[in-house]
């Protein structure tokens, strides 16, 4: 099969961060939309992780919610975004570790529910520990410094788009040198063959816990990053909605490559944001709407899109 | 010869079916075994027992005078036991030379998140792999596109690039087109005598079994009715009559 190549797929993702960073100037307003949608991308990359060893998580807000609740308590301690960024996201690999160990033992619809099941349970704590987490009303995140340097609104906007931008970079080539592994090949193999993993020496389980634990420190610096440039945190963070955002937005970007969850990410997002501006309450119809779409014509989401017309643009 | 594999009174059932009942074997090391019997005899099930994927209600077996019984499969692998399937496990959306990659990588240093699979040193092994099956041509081939005996060949490729010192093949010819049933023994046959593997198979044409087998098990309703060498079993008139399905007479050719 001709698929775009590594060179290839790097030079659209560094077209596509100009894109960005160009768009950023000419409406500075669509920054801030930008970082959520890139940080949203770094969690589906989580997921499309899991996808390749054909298991969906249905409860990763999880993660995204506990990494932004740790920036929302450790910020007055440690007002630093490029300290509380790590610490987060470790914290979420490590909560990913814990809870990676039991829900490995199980595929597919297990799957996918216990993931849910957990982060009902994790949503339903922050929502009932008031005087901890005050409840549904969330805390309020201070901005942090960055490096060192107290900056103003709009430097640290451009701070935390900049941040974003380079750890999805960072991300997505990392994770396509890990899918090209024996560990990452395996995933597949966890798809379609998993007897024949163990009947050559390999924990099907412990190659899945790995993807996992990645996926949720994927998760945790979408959190992270969330909660700075919101500067506020609620338990809607970890709902069971914001998991399926996670999940229909891999399908919408495509689980072909790395590039896909990003694609993914930012069209759901500028959608989002111009729909609800145009057409009030009809976000939801729209949504599902563009949903059908890809399921029926574009089965590999947008990423399935451009691959097609790079390979027409390669034959012509 | 020594003693490779030792099975003692295997028992297993399901409900009321006697997979296994009262198995005593030993394989030999270096011979090649053939376990002949009919359909649901119990002789897939012997590999599944031995490989660890299911686990007999009684008996003992131990594999180079140690008890492996109650190991799960990925460990029975390393201390050097293999296997193929019946039905070939390959990963359908990967080509052969990944699915031979995989199965060097998982013998050589699986875990590392950093290296490609197709890195140079299992990118050459797995084609060396391939080359001594006769797979080479069909190296760029995704494996759901091959041909019964291609997949049979990459699946037991699969289990070499193991190094096991017993490999255990799952009906190694069957769905296979008659025609090209003794290139893959004769592929077998060298490899296997070239690694110095020892090996089980199940297989049921005889013309196979004749051409490989040093001995012959016959297995029937989870027992083993008769063992001893290939010439010698495939000539007994009982179980010619029983388990072959042919009258008892000279082998015509
Ligand atoms: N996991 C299982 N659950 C229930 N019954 C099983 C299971 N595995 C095997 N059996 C039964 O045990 C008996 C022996 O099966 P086995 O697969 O070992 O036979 P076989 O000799 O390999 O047959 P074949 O030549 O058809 O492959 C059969 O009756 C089969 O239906
Ligand atoms: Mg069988």
């Amino acid at each position: 099969m001709s698929r775009p190549g590594g060179k290839q797929e790097a030079l659209l993702a560094l077209a596509g961060a100009a894109a960005l960073v160009a768009i950023a100037f000419g409406a500075p307003w669509l920054k801030f939309v930008l970082t959520i949608a890139l940080a949203k991308g770094l969690a589906v990359l989580g997921i499309l992780l899991l996808l390749r060893a054909g298991q969906v998580s249905f409860g990763h807000a999880l993660y995204v919610a506990f990494a932004a609740y740790v920036v929302a308590f450790l910020a007055p301690l440690v007002p630093e975004a490029l300290v509380l960024l790590p610490l987060a996201a470790l914290g979420a690999a490590l909560l990913g570790l814990v809870i990676g160990l039991f829900v490995s033992r199980y595929r597919e619809i297990f799957f996918g529910m216990m993931n849910l099941a957990l982060s009902m349970v994790f949503y339903s704590l922050l929502e009932k520990f008031y005087h901890f987490t005050r409840g549904t009303d969330g805390i309020r995140v201070q901005p942090p410094r960055v490096a060192g340097m107290a900056l103003t609104r709009d430097g640290y906007e451009w701070a935390l788009f900049g941040i974003a931008l380079g750890l999805c970079l960072v991300a997505g080539w990392l994770a396509r040198i890990y899918l090209a592994s024996p560990m990452g090949q395996a995933l597949s193999a966890i798809k379609t063959r998993e007897t024949r993993l163990e009947f050559m020496g390999i924990s099907a389980r412990a190659a899945l816990l790995f993807a996992y634990v990645a996926s949720a420190f994927l998760a945790g610096c979408a959190g992270a990053i969330i909660a700075m440039t919101t500067r506020h945190v609620t338990p809607l963070l970890g709902y069971w909605t914001a998991s399926g955002e996670l999940v229909f937005i891999a399908v919408l970007g495509g689980a072909g490559a790395v590039l896909g969850p990003f694609l993914g990410a930012i069209a759901f997002e500028l959608v989002r944001v111009y729909a609800a501006a145009t057409l009030a309450d009809s976000w939801q119809l729209i949504l599902g709407s563009v949903l059908l779409g890809v399921i029926l014509f574009a089965s590999r989401g947008l990423w399935g899109v451009i691959e097609a017309l790079l390979r027409r643009g390669r034959r012509a | 010869m020594s003693v490779l594999l030792s099975a003692r009174g295997l028992r297993l059932a399901f409900g009321g079916v006697r997979a296994a009942d009262g198995i005593d074997l030993d394989v030999m090391q270096g011979e090649f075994l053939a376990i002949i019997g009919p359909n649901g005899a119990g002789k897939t099930s012997f590999i599944n027992m031995t490989t660890g994927y299911l686990r007999p209600q009684a008996g003992s077996i131990a594999f180079d005078g140690q008890p492996i019984l109650g190991l799960p499969p990925r460990k029975i692998v390393r201390r050097g036991i293999a296997r193929s399937f019946q039905l070939p496990q390959l990963s359908g959306e990967h080509t052969v030379l990944e699915n031979a990659a995989l199965a060097v990588a998982a013998h050589a240093g699986f875990w590392s998140p950093w290296r490609a699979l197709l890195r140079p040193e299992y990118r050459r092994d797995a084609e060396a792999l391939l080359d001594s099956f006769g797979l080479l041509p069909l190296a760029h081939a995704r494996a759901d596109a091959l041909n019964e005996g291609a997949r049979k060949l990459t699946d037991i490729a699969m289990a070499v690039a193991l190094k096991p010192r017993l490999l255990l093949m799952d009906e190694p010819t069957s769905g296979v087109a008659a025609s090209e049933k003794m290139a893959i023994v004769e592929t077998l046959v060298r490899v296997l005598r070239q690694a110095g593997v020892t090996a089980v198979f199940v297989e049921h044409d005889m013309d196979v079994v004749a051409r490989f087998a040093d001995r012959v098990a016959v297995w029937s309703q989870g027992q083993i009715l008769a063992l001893g060498p290939a010439a010698q079993v495939l000539e007994d008139p009982e179980v010619r009559r029983e388990v072959i399905g042919i009258e008892a007479g000279p082998l015509l050719p």
